[in-house]
């Protein structure tokens, strides 16, 4: 396309002389050679980027409204709601975001799942990403505070509580981290700071290492297949195509899926049925009453069913922290050498789906009162969660598999 | 894939870039908007009444209108019988490019004729103006004949805020919008006819 | 993409089970908050009957004047009656700290009762009112049992008691049931006149609760309908490119 020759010269050159610009570009969009055969669930890393991107700018406009005091911050969000020019959509597209950013970012994570995304040479670009997933929840949880809802007071209480089931050092930690006795204008004020700036930058920064660590190896793809190991005479990958233009037309394509069922929640279902929006949130917060159920929003519910399951605090606590630690570990808990679940057996497809669908139940139950039938229900879907980790270790050491293809076939 | 760039391709792009171009514009609207006063900026700055009864000939009442001051002159006859008479000196005697409502536009730049209503803020660089109502020299002005004077950098302004040749400032005082509501009480920031 | 929209249906179903909670409602409120007419009566039986204890300190005069297509004057005239300027926000001159130290109760701020509590629950919980000689202020409410409030709104409905019965369920539990009501003294409405009165008021609530509703339902067609031709445009350009791919 001639940009050789103009990489050269006139301000490019001069420019990429002193910044490689154009090698910059070239390595990452126009000669970074992606797998031809993406299919749809590789929509959602973009869309992830795009959720981030709505999530700052909403973000940074929503601060110039919002002030972090608990005596005015209920009232805050209303004055955004009602006294701001377009306050309303501003805000409805940071909280709706939020929830998106959970959809995608667990669709993008169970994309991982079903390919192997996660395994040699892929394991640092999945270790980033969970610590991305950690990084979100801190930033999810601290954000549902600042509305100072009632759901925002109980939630902060009862998550920052579980900082007491550290042995030893708990209720001085608890202490520590609210900066009072109780939930208060300290811990908003602490938490606002940590919502819109240090962690969006963290997260900013490791987005950076996610993507740097994945351009570094590769993208993979639903076959599973290695492009790289064959290629033509110009040591481009038959089987791959540039990023640019090829993906980023298609990914725009996923982005207009994405903001038509986006902005018909922002616009028509903002609360989403109590699901976004909690109702328990349009009540100032109030220390003297507590919610009739108290529950997290939806995307952390099914590691609150995890916790509600274990008849011991302390012990609880540590379910749901391992729940998502042995995430990490999944590139070294599946030893298979098969990456697709195309070419694994059914043995993985039945669990995997399990899986899923204990996961999903888990968050189902999460949002329920605590009755017994309940309870043993997320007990059960618990174990499963963590015996399908237990069980794929032995499965996949020594696991038949139907022969993976050399190429990508279409 | 180089150089056969096909119609229909070309066609597509610039046509979903264009639909994009222009939602992005779409998009960019609130946040802009978002900016604009609020609907409690502008209850803060709405219309502020005054009394004006307690106001003698020569004296002024300051308030403040949006956070600006308001200056409520009740001039002197003879401060308004040499108004005429300082026309040569001054940039902008018809107040052609002043920032008044219609209803003043004469030669007392006010609706009553002795009262005068301005908003006390230099044109210049937004300096509160002083009020020098005497018609006696000054040591900024030997023929002074009443009027406002702007400490920060001498701007002068007669007693209908009519700005003098020589000053910094180059346009008349403001007049903001105002109307009575009785002969007592006049209401800034709001006109007569809307109201 | 089937999967997704799975996804979606069974996280709105879980939504819509957990709504109907375990508090009395059995009624809905069938209200519109686009019938203006509605709106404006409702807002009159607010400023009446409720604003005397219930303030709605997020939202304006000015803001409801305008979404109700009122002038300034036929607002100040008719729907503001206290000493209030127009572009005021719908205070209420009795602090909580007071409300407390009168009724036992600090009144809440009504401005977004209809997210917390749900347009249905406000709807039976205005016509579930019975007397009851057991409270101290003689009423009890079916919805909110031993609602602090009394029966603001009695003079219209008039007065009714309840009846209750004693069940054995399965496992030899008593439960008291509701049965019925029974009208005691007649209203100077009609129950469907009454009921008609509470659904404007529910009306306004959940106006109040968001005015921006009134905006983004508006809206939300033609930003629809805009993102459709982008998504379109873009999906036969994905198309025509990736004809280059074999």
């Amino acid at each position: 396309m001639g940009t050789e020759a103009t990489s050269q010269k006139g301000f490019m050159g001069w420019l990429n002389k002193r910044l490689p610009v154009t090698q910059f570009y070239k390595d990452h969009l126009s000669e970074y050679y992606a797998p031809k055969n993406f299919n749809f669930w590789y929509f959602f890393g973009s869309l992830a980027l795009l959720v981030l991107v709505n999530q700052i700018l909403t973000g940074i406009w929503l601060t110039m409204h919002y002030k972090p005091d608990a005596g005015q911050a209920f009232g805050m969000v209303e004055y955004i709601m009602r006294d701001v020019p377009w306050g309303w959509l501003i805000r409805y597209l940071h909280t709706t975001g939020a929830s998106a950013f959970f959809v995608v970012v667990y669709f993008h994570m169970f994309r991982g799942l079903l390919y192997g995304s996660y395994k040699n040479p892929r394991e640092l670009v999945w270790v980033f990403g969970m610590i991305i997933y950690l990084a979100l929840m801190a930033e999810a949880f601290m954000g549902y505070v600042l509305p100072w809802g009632n759901m925002s007071y109980w939630g902060a209480k009862v998550i920052t509580q579980l900082f007491g089931a550290v042995p030893f050092v708990g209720d001085a930690l608890v202490e520590w981290v609210r900066g009072d006795y109780l939930i208060s204008d300290a811990t908003l004020n602490r938490f606002f700071a940590l919502h819109v700036v240090a962690l969006p930058l963290a997260i900013v920064a490791l987005v950076v290492l996610h993507i740097a660590a994945l351009h570094t190896v590769g993208s993979n793809n639903p076959e599973g297949v290695d492009i790289k190991k064959h290629k033509d005479e110009n040591g481009k990958p038959l089987d791959g195509i540039p990023f640019h233009p090829y993906y980023t037309v298609k990914d725009i394509f996923g982005v207009g899926c994405f903001l038509l069922v986006f902005l018909f929640i922002v616009f028509v279902k903002p609360d989403f049925g109590g699901l976004f929006l909690e109702h328990d949130n349009y009540v100032p917060a109030n220390p003297a009453v507590t919610p009739a159920l108290i529950k997290p929003v939806w995307y952390f519910t099914p590691f609150y069913a995890m916790l509600r399951a274990v008849p011991d605090l302390q012990l609880g606590a540590l379910v749901m922290l391992l729940a998502i630690v042995v995430l990490f570990f999944l590139p070294w808990i599946d030893r298979s050498p098969v990456k697709s679940i195309r070419y694994r057996r059914w043995p993985y497809k039945v669990a995997l789906g399990g899986f899923a669908l204990s996961f999903i139940a888990l968050g189902w139950l999460g949002m329920q009162a605590a009755t017994e039938t309940y309870k043993l229900m997320a007990q059960l879907f618990t174990v499963y969660y963590f015996g399908y980790f237990i069980w794929l270790f032995f499965y996949s050491g020594n696991e038949k598999y139907h022969e993976v293809p050399e190429r990508i076939e279409h | 894939m180089t150089e056969n760039v096909n119609k229909s391709r070309r066609n597509l792009l610039l046509s979903t870039g264009a639909v994009g171009v222009v939602g992005a514009g779409f998009a960019a609207v609130p946040f802009i908007k978002s900016w604009l006063p609020s609907e409690r900026a502008k209850a803060a700055g709405g219309p502020v009444k005054a009394d004006i009864s307690k106001v003698e000939p020569g004296q002024m009442l300051n308030v403040l209108w949006r956070g600006q001051p308001v200056f409520i002159v009740n001039r002197t006859d003879e401060q308004l019988a040499v108004l005429p008479s300082l026309n040569d000196r001054l940039k902008d005697p018809e107040s052609a490019s002043a920032i008044e409502p219609d209803y003043v536009k004469n030669i007392n730049r006010s609706i009553k004729d002795n009262l005068f209503v301005v908003v006390g803020i230099c044109t210049h660089l937004g300096c509160s103006p002083k009020f020098y109502p005497d018609l006696v020299p000054q040591q900024f002005d030997s023929e002074w004949k009443g009027g406002f004077f702007c400490p920060c950098h001498s701007s002068r302004f007669d007693i209908s805020g009519r700005v003098f040749a020589g000053s910094p400032a180059s346009r008349n005082l403001d007049v903001p919008p105002y109307m009575f509501l009785d002969d007592n009480t006049i209401v800034i920031g709001v006109d007569g006819e809307n109201a | 993409m089937k999967k997704i929209v799975l996804l979606l249906l069974a996280l709105g179903a879980a939504s819509l089970s957990m709504a109907a909670g375990d508090s009395f409602v059995n009624e809905k409120a069938h209200n519109n908050i686009r019938s203006t007419d509605s709106l404006r009566r409702g807002a009159k039986t607010y400023m009446n009957y409720c604003m005397g204890c219930h303030s709605m300190d997020y939202q304006r005069y000015n803001r409801v004047a305008k979404d109700l297509g009122l002038t300034e004057d036929e607002m100040m005239a008719s729907l503001v009656l206290t000493d209030a300027k127009y572009t005021d926000k719908m205070e209420i001159v009795m602090t909580p700290e007071q409300s407390k130290t009168w009724f036992g109760i600090a009144v809440p701020d009504l401005t977004v009762i209809a997210k917390a509590r749900g347009v249905d629950w406000l709807f039976s919980y205005l016509v579930n009112f019975y007397q009851d000689e057991k409270q101290a202020n003689g009423w009890n409410n079916l919805t909110l049992p031993n609602a602090s409030m009394p029966h603001v709104l009695w003079e219209m409905q008039g007065i009714q008691k309840a009846h209750f019965e004693t069940e054995t369920d399965a496992e030899g539990n008593e439960h008291t049931v509701f049965k019925n009501f029974e009208q005691v003294t007649e209203g100077s409405m009609s129950q469907e006149e009454y009921r008609n009165t509470v659904r404007d008021l529910v009306n306004f609530l959940d106006y109040s609760s968001e005015p921006a509703k009134l905006i983004r339902m508006a809206y939300a067609p033609w930003v629809l309908l805009f993102v459709s031709l982008f998504t379109f445009l873009a999906y036969m350009l994905k198309v025509n490119y990736f004809r280059d791919v074999h």
